[in-house]
């Protein structure tokens, strides 16, 4: 870490001076390759919709670790966000009602529940780092926790992967290959969800889906197989966040938001070429 | 076989044998993709599916190839026909690269269904024949005992149609497979079957083509093919209300 701080101080920008920019481009650079390349399953597996929602029911985690008086309720907000990418999994295929409709149920629920938790006795205000995200005050803790997901992601990568991009072209053409869809789905939305719930005091939870979609999104229109497909989104997730990183330092706007507008121009980009 | 309380399927008891091409018709609803998707065990069931090589007492399960009626990839996909093969058989994940091997399997694959040329293709890009083709091609690597097709005349025109049967009329003759057709197109099946099973909820007749498609019921909810083709209508017609013999048994 001290390495990565002389380096960066050394260079010649006013950004690069702040302790707490290094630190905030450390958990970029760790996180923002991570959400881009789970987004390409995301969008492969038409699960935008599924991200989403586990972003905003995190704010009921968050008010279930308050509750049980956890000075940090990260532990608590990733156990709730697997549980419920586990449950929605399972009600998408027992149930015979459409994902879309059971997704935006538990999601309007959980929110619910959260913001009625939080909000007892007026103190909401209090936990808007949860909504708009704070990458500036990213700790040593913080970058281990990312470090420690990176480490994860890599095993999940390596070993699902294929399974999952089978089952996103046909699940019953996978089935007939000897995939076994619900573990494989299983690991997918945990995955999801522990990436979501790691990141979201970091990037917020109004704008954490775009750190998933919108890489692959702009990808997608100019890739031609699914290795530039990875290498492209990955390539525009980091430059959107570093990008954005140092643009809300100087503009002086929340960081998440910046990113997702970095990402957006990025994706009109894209379009463009595509369209040539 | 029931599902959210319906009873879908009942009593089913279908023997496929090596070589034979067996068409499964019947009217929408009846049950037929359920039926593939108990195969392809993705759906829970009561009864068996067995598999037994010629000579071999035990049974083992079967490797199926299966060609889906459609894929759920849109136009901005870019999954290739490499990709499909490497997700599919490369134990390696694909982002680490293509094997050569997975190269020349799945180009000469390509080339045994008369499909060359589209190994970098984009799955989204080809058109219903040539997709029908990658699909027939990747169903076939490796070889399966079993190979199920859903609805293949979905999506192709005249010309692709009678290009896809001829392949695989030259398949089952040449690697002695057994097919499972499922299809709604009884001229297509008139053609090509050499065993018709009419199915709704359960199996309502059994036999050759020229007698099933003579069938009054079956005319009756799917169209007479045997006017059309001219084939002989024949006497003594096999009935299978409560089909008890064979092998691979399904039960509600």
């Amino acid at each position: 870490m001290n390495i990565w701080h002389t380096m960066i101080d050394n260079l010649p920008w006013e950004w690069s001076h702040y302790a707490f920019m290094r630190n905030a481009l450390a958990a970029a650079i760790l996180l923002s390759p991570t959400l881009s390349l789970l987004g390409c399953l995301v969008v492969n597996a038409r699960m935008s919709f599924f991200s989403e929602a586990i972003g905003h029911a995190t704010l009921t985690g968050v008010a279930i670790g308050v509750l049980l008086g956890f000075e940090d309720p990260t532990p608590a907000m990733m156990s709730f966000a697997v549980i419920l990418a586990l449950a929605i999994t399972v009600l998408r295929h027992a149930s015979e009602s459409s994902s879309d409709t059971i997704i935006g149920l538990t999601m309007s629920f959980a929110v619910a529940i959260g913001v009625v938790l939080l909000s007892r006795g007026g103190s909401f205000a209090r936990y808007s780092r949860y909504l708009v995200g704070d990458i500036l005050t990213v700790s040593g803790a913080d970058l281990l926790r990312l470090v420690l997901l990176d480490v994860f992601f890599a095993a999940f990568w390596l070993r699902f992967f294929n399974d999952l991009l089978l089952a996103g072209v046909n699940s019953s053409l996978a089935r007939s290959r000897g995939v076994r869809i619900l573990p494989v789905e299983f690991a997918f939305s945990a995955m999801v969800a522990a990436a979501v719930t790691a990141s979201i005091s970091l990037v917020g939870l109004l704008v954490i889906n775009s750190m998933l979609i919108m890489p692959a999104a702009a990808s997608r229109q100019v890739a031609r197989s699914t290795n530039s497909y990875l290498a492209i989104a990955a390539g525009v997730g980091v430059g959107a966040s570093v990008a954005g990183l140092i643009a809300s330092f100087y503009w002086q706007t929340a960081t998440g938001a910046t990113i997702v507008i970095i990402q957006m121009a990025l994706f009109a980009i894209a379009l463009m070429l595509r369209r040539r | 076989m029931r599902f959210g309380g319906h009873l879908i399927l009942d009593n089913v008891s279908i023997h496929l044998h090596c070589g034979e091409l067996t068409a499964l018709i019947g009217p929408n609803g009846a049950g037929k993709t359920t039926l593939i998707r108990a195969i392809l065990g993705e759906v829970p069931y009561t009864g068996r599916i067995e598999f037994r090589a010629f000579g071999d007492k035990s049974s083992r399960p079967a490797r199926i190839g299966y060609v889906p009626q459609k894929l759920s990839v849109d136009p901005s996909s870019p999954v290739t026909v490499l990709d499909l093969f490497a997700s599919g058989i490369q134990k390696l994940p694909l982002w680490l690269g293509h094997s050569r091997r997975l190269r020349e399997t799945a180009g000469a694959a390509l080339n045994a269904v008369d499909a060359p040329d589209l190994l970098k293709a984009r799955l989204a890009h080809l058109s219903g024949g040539e997709l029908q083709r990658v699909l027939l091609a990747f169903a076939l690597t490796p070889m399966p005992h079993i190979l199920l097709l859903d609805e293949p005349a979905a999506g192709l025109d005249q010309a692709g149609l009678s290009r896809f049967y001829e392949t695989i009329g030259n398949l089952r003759r040449t690697y002695h497979l057994s097919i499972l057709l499922v299809s709604h197109d009884v001229m297509a099946v008139a053609l090509v079957a050499d065993r018709v099973i009419f199915l709704n909820k359960r199996i309502l007749a059994d036999g050759p083509p020229s007698t099933i498609l003579a069938d009054e019921q079956v005319t009756k909810l799917l169209g007479s093919a045997t006017g059309r083709l001219g084939l002989p209508i024949q006497e003594g017609q096999r009935w299978h209300g409560d089909n008890s013999a064979a092998h691979g048994t399904e039960n509600a």
